[in-house]
């Protein structure tokens, strides 16, 4: 039997409507929404790319990062500085702006690999907390601008869509150009995670030793998930600095790392559908609870963090699964998910 | 060599509060082999607490001491409730519990004191400074040692100390000898929070107070902590005191002020490479 029936079987056919439909509906959705709202669905699918890089490390490879706001924004301000200094197009920053966290990633990734579960957590802990100092330190202002940041124009949509008689206003225009990427990464991440590289990294997860004797390289699998994650939330990071049009030090402390977390957790972790529910989570809760107080998504952010460890570990995502699977009368139909 | 000196002095003051944030990790370390993330903001909610009683005209002193008592008894229902249920959970959710509950302190200081930088007393007389170092740095630096001394007193011959160190060595065989080991790892949480408190009370006038003055702290508090073994509560002192040095010179002379920061991350990564166990710490080995 072909792996690709395989594949398919595992899915099911409910699963692949659903995403026919949310592709549909994602499709016609600037048309009906205000350009603030298309702003605001930007960078939902922003925050997806990069919750799922995190996901792909964290979720699926076991190990634990504080530090992923530290990738995205050294993703964002290598788009803007090519942008600002070189005067290279937008699109052209997205691939440099991703190898270049997929070699800082791989290499902070090797020293990575000596530390387990709590000090992983540690030490990207302090890269997060020590990132905004690097960002603003004299000796590189001469790019990165200091603590003023860069500011970047927003793209216009290209002249041949013009000419094709398509017309977009700026923000449908990159949101278009974000979901395209979007769809890509998604792809790419859905064939790494559910084939033979996906069953390696989840064996590292669940049992490191066991893994090994089984004749996994370890190593290469562990760092090669460090570099291919933060090359992911480096993507996001560079498309989010172009939708903002700003990349200053203060948007990139702990706290970005943090809202990390929770999108995974919320979302649910090792799982990729999970990565959009947390970034609706991340995009529009705060939104909601900010009219409360300017500390209310914060306080909130922490409620959800230990409310879905202890009643809900699998996230969004897992309760769906159940669900879906409950309604068929069937059994789960990946239980894949970590048990966090 | 007067502006190294000078230095060195002042790195010993922050140091000694490095110290005593790094030997409340350790002490928590050691009960649960957990490191607590919320370490920081746990003093820093505690030195907001201070900062109510003092304006609401309470003297120092006395506030010092309520605000302790209160940090203690906060620390051991922060463990009875949020830790307890995830004591023998995976790695990954108590980070996540952990992280949740430095963002849910964070933000109801920010909530209740709002986020504007405070200025926070220092109770010790312009008598008492020297001719390098200012009055508070000598002072921090005296509580310290004094936290350090009764601290060690208590554990080494009070029978209560005595049954926590018992617990967290050997919870099982405690057990059987009577220790009540749950309220025991409570204990120790409580004393862990009264002592970042003390380190928070004594960083404040320097930092000044802001829901956010903790997370540098911490940062060189872990580097503290790791430097000298995250289970050696003599390494944490040690440690803090030569963060705290290696810190002040290197800013005063080396890599500028800004970059101060970055001295940690660099820290806590190499220990972690080179020696995870630090210097005085022990090895750790595991059957696989």
């Amino acid at each position: 039997m072909s792996n690709e029936k395989q594949g398919l079987r595992k899915i099911g056919t409910v699963p692949v409507f659903l995403t026919l439909v949310l592709l549909l509906v994602a499709c016609v959705l600037p048309f009906v929404v205000s350009n603030y709202r298309t702003f605001q669905l930007t960078l939902v699918l922003v925050y997806a790319i990069a919750l799922l890089g995190l996901n792909i490390l964290t979720g699926y490879n076991g190990q634990i990062s504080l530090g992923h706001g530290a990738f995205y924004a050294i993703g964002a301000y290598v788009a803007a500085m090519l942008m600002d200094q070189a005067g290279m197009p937008y699109w052209a920053t997205i691939p440099i702006a991703g190898v270049v966290c997929l070699v800082v990633g791989f290499l902070f990734g090797l020293p990575a690999l000596r530390l387990e579960g709590l000090y992983l957590a540690l030490a990207t802990f302090a890269l997060a907390v020590s990132m905004p100092p690097i960002l603003k330190a004299h000796f590189l202002e001469k790019w990165t601008g200091g603590v003023q940041g860069i500011v970047i124009v927003k793209p216009d949509p290209p002249a041949w869509l013009a000419a094709a008689g398509v017309k977009l206003n700026a923000d449908q225009w990159l949101y278009y150009f974000v979901l395209a990427i979007a769809l890509v990464l998604f792809v790419v991440g859905w064939n790494l995670i559910s084939g033979r590289i996906g069953r390696a990294l989840i064996a590292i997860r669940d049992h490191h030793t066991a893994a090994e004797a089984m004749g996994i390289n370890t190593a290469i699998y562990k760092s090669l998930a460090f570099g291919v994650s933060a090359m992911y939330t480096g993507i996001a990071g560079a498309l989010g600095a172009i939708a903002v049009q700003f990349v200053a030090p203060d948007s990139f402390t702990v706290f970005l790392s943090i809202t990390f977390l929770v999108g995974i957790v919320v979302g649910g972790l090792a799982s990729l559908s999970g990565a959009l529910y947390g970034a609706l989570f991340i995009q529009f809760v705060p939104n909601i609870a900010d009219e409360l107080s300017k500390a209310a998504p914060w306080a909130v952010f922490g409620v959800f963090l230990i409310a879905f460890v202890y009643l809900m570990p699998t996230g969004v995502a897992g309760a769906l699964r159940v669900l879906l699977s409950r309604r068929r009368g069937g059994k789960l139909l990946q239980p894949k998910e970590a048990v966090p | 060599m007067e502006a190294v000196l000078l230095q060195v002095l002042a790195g010993l003051a922050t140091g000694s509060i490095y110290a005593s944030l790094a030997l409340a990790l350790v002490m928590i370390y050691q009960a649960t082999h957990l490191v607590n993330f919320a370490q920081g903001e746990m003093a820093m909610f505690a030195t907001y607490i201070a900062w109510s009683l003092v304006n609401a005209g309470m003297g120092y002193w006395p506030a010092f001491l309520l605000t302790v008592l209160i940090a203690f008894v906060l620390g051991v229902l922060i463990e009875r409730v949020v830790i307890r249920p995830v004591e023998n959970a995976p790695v990954l959710a108590v980070v996540v519990v952990f992280i949740g509950l430095l963002v849910i302190l964070n933000s109801i200081a920010g909530w209740i004191f709002s986020y504007t930088i405070k200025s926070f007393p220092s109770p010790f007389p312009a008598a008492l400074g020297i001719r390098y170092m200012s009055p508070h740095q000598v002072g921090a630096l005296l509580v310290t040692l004094l936290v350090l001394a009764l601290l060690y007193v208590f554990f080494r011959f009070t029978p209560l100390g005595l049954a926590m160190r018992a617990a967290a060595q050997n919870p099982v065989s405690s057990r059987l000898v009577g220790i009540r080991v749950g309220w025991m790892l409570a204990l120790g949480w409580g004393l862990a929070a009264a002592v970042g408190a003390i380190a928070g009370m004594m960083v404040a006038p320097i930092v000044y107070l802001d829901p956010n003055m903790m997370a540098g702290i911490l940062l060189y508090a872990f580097a503290a902590a790791l430097l000298g073994g995250i289970d050696s509560p003599g390494g944490a002192v040690v440690g803090g005191l030569v963060v705290g040095v290696l810190e002040n010179l290197l800013g005063a002379f080396v890599i500028g002020n800004e970059l101060k920061l970055v001295v940690a991350l660099v820290l806590i990564v190499g220990v972690l490479l080179v020696r995870p166990s630090g210097f005085f710490g022990s090895v750790q080995v595991s059957r696989v």
